[in-house]
């Protein structure tokens, strides 16, 4: 079982074998994504009630809370995928990090976006230098911080190397974001939904902001399998599969301008 | 041992490493991370000197006076240990309540802390209104029932 596991495990660390799989899983994640979506902002504009305390400025937690829950797993799994590609040298690995990179920077700046929308009604003001917040943008600084160090190299394998470095050194800001709320006095206040305690919310309002996150989470799938695939056909295309792939593209194409 | 396994440990300890200093120097900047000082802390007299700074604890119920200018309110704030009094002219945040948490900067003026800037702090309990009714139902009755007892 195990001796099965590892070929299946090589035999799609190979570009060439990811990319055609990479195709078949993308319209899955896509419709996945859309019927979680629609489900969950169903559920957080209809289904979840009012907060008794905030109204209804406190529904913006449903995209929020989500999206900062991404953009640390994203996080996370880059740079597990950062450890494997400078370990194993695995070019797939080297890529899936680099194709996270940008979805992961998008959440981190909804996350904060919303963040400063909720804080001036709630709170009373956009932004506040607490450990929370600060740290939360570190990340984004990371994310960005990443996606350039990458573009400023040329050669593909050093660039990977380079940002994986960076990548694998800034995983030392997840678990200050995540207890910040704990470990020092903050605005923000601390977390509602965690795996050791009880929810400190309705449980609808839970469902709905799962529900989101899973949301969020198929579409992260999604967008970074296209990304990989572009990625691929880039950093491979002196191959002979993506010429074969490719030149058949480029003749039908050429058929077709000419009829 | 392969070379991809000397890789992989190399990283592992590096990464250890990474963390034991990130948490000496988070552990040492502790007091500076935090974003207010507490009543307590600030009658014991550890604040910064001439400067402005944040203080943060519970408004205390009953506390809130609105003086005869009709903008400036005065409010204790508690850390359950100690009180501060604050005085605050300008709008305070909607979610500024007796008995919920409070934010505040400004500097301490003859005992009493002059805020120029007043941040509501709510918590992490999200409910309907009909359930913090019951709840808060419930709650007295349990009140009552002790009060009821005790003598």
């Amino acid at each position: 079982m195990a001796f099965k596991n590892s070929i299946a495990w090589y035999y799609f660390s190979s570009p060439k074998n990811f990319y055609p799989l990479a195709g078949r899983l993308i319209p899955w994640f896509w419709g996945l994504s859309v019927i979680l979506l629609v489900v969950g902002l169903y559920m957080s504009f209809f289904v979840a009630p009012t907060d008794y305390k905030q109204g209804e400025s406190y529904r913006i937690i449903f995209i929020h809370v989500p999206a900062a829950w991404m953009s640390m797993l994203i996080y996370l799994v880059m740079a597990v995928y950062a450890i494997i590609g400078l370990a194993w040298k695995l070019r797939m690995a080297e890529m899936m990090a680099s194709a996270l990179a940008p979805t992961g920077a998008m959440f981190t700046f909804l996350a904060l976006w919303t963040g400063a929308f909720w804080g001036k009604p709630t709170w009373g003001t956009y932004w506040v230098w607490d450990a929370r917040l600060t740290s939360e943008l570190i990340l984004l600084f990371l994310y960005i911080g990443y996606i350039s160090l990458q573009s400023a190299i040329d050669d593909p394998r050093r660039a990977a190397r380079a940002s994986a470095l960076l990548a694998i050194v800034g995983v030392i800001n997840l678990p200050v974001i995540y207890w910040s709320v704990k470990w020092w006095n903050t605005l923000h206040q601390g977390a509602s939904v965690s795996p050791t305690m009880e929810p400190k919310m309705a449980s609808v309002m839970v469902t709905a902001m799962l529900v989101m996150t899973f949301a969020f989470w198929m579409y992260t799938i999604a967008v970074v399998l296209m990304r990989v695939r572009r990625t691929v056909l880039e950093r491979e295309s002196q191959t002979s599969w993506v010429k074969a792939l490719v030149g058949d593209r480029v003749e039908n194409s050429s058929a077709g301008e000419k009829q | 041992m392969k070379t991809r396994h000397k890789r992989m440990a190399f990283i592992l300890v590096g990464l250890a490493g990474l963390a034991t200093a990130a948490g000496l120097v988070l552990n040492a900047l502790n007091s500076n991370l935090a974003l207010y000082i507490s009543p307590t802390d600030v009658l014991a007299g550890n604040i910064p000197k001439d400067k402005a700074f944040r203080l943060g604890g519970m408004v205390v119920e009953g506390s809130l006076k609105r003086q005869d200018d009709g903008l400036t309110v005065h409010f204790d704030v508690s850390d359950n240990v100690e009180t501060v009094t604050v005085a605050f002219t300008g709008i305070l945040p909607d979610l500024f309540k007796e008995g919920t948490g409070v934010v505040t900067q400004g500097r301490m003026v003859n005992g009493l802390f002059k805020a120029t800037e007043v941040l509501a702090k709510h918590d992490e309990n999200y409910m309907s209104p009909e359930v913090a009714e019951m709840l808060e139902k419930g709650e007295k009755a349990n009140q009552a029932a002790t009060g009821a007892m005790a003598p």
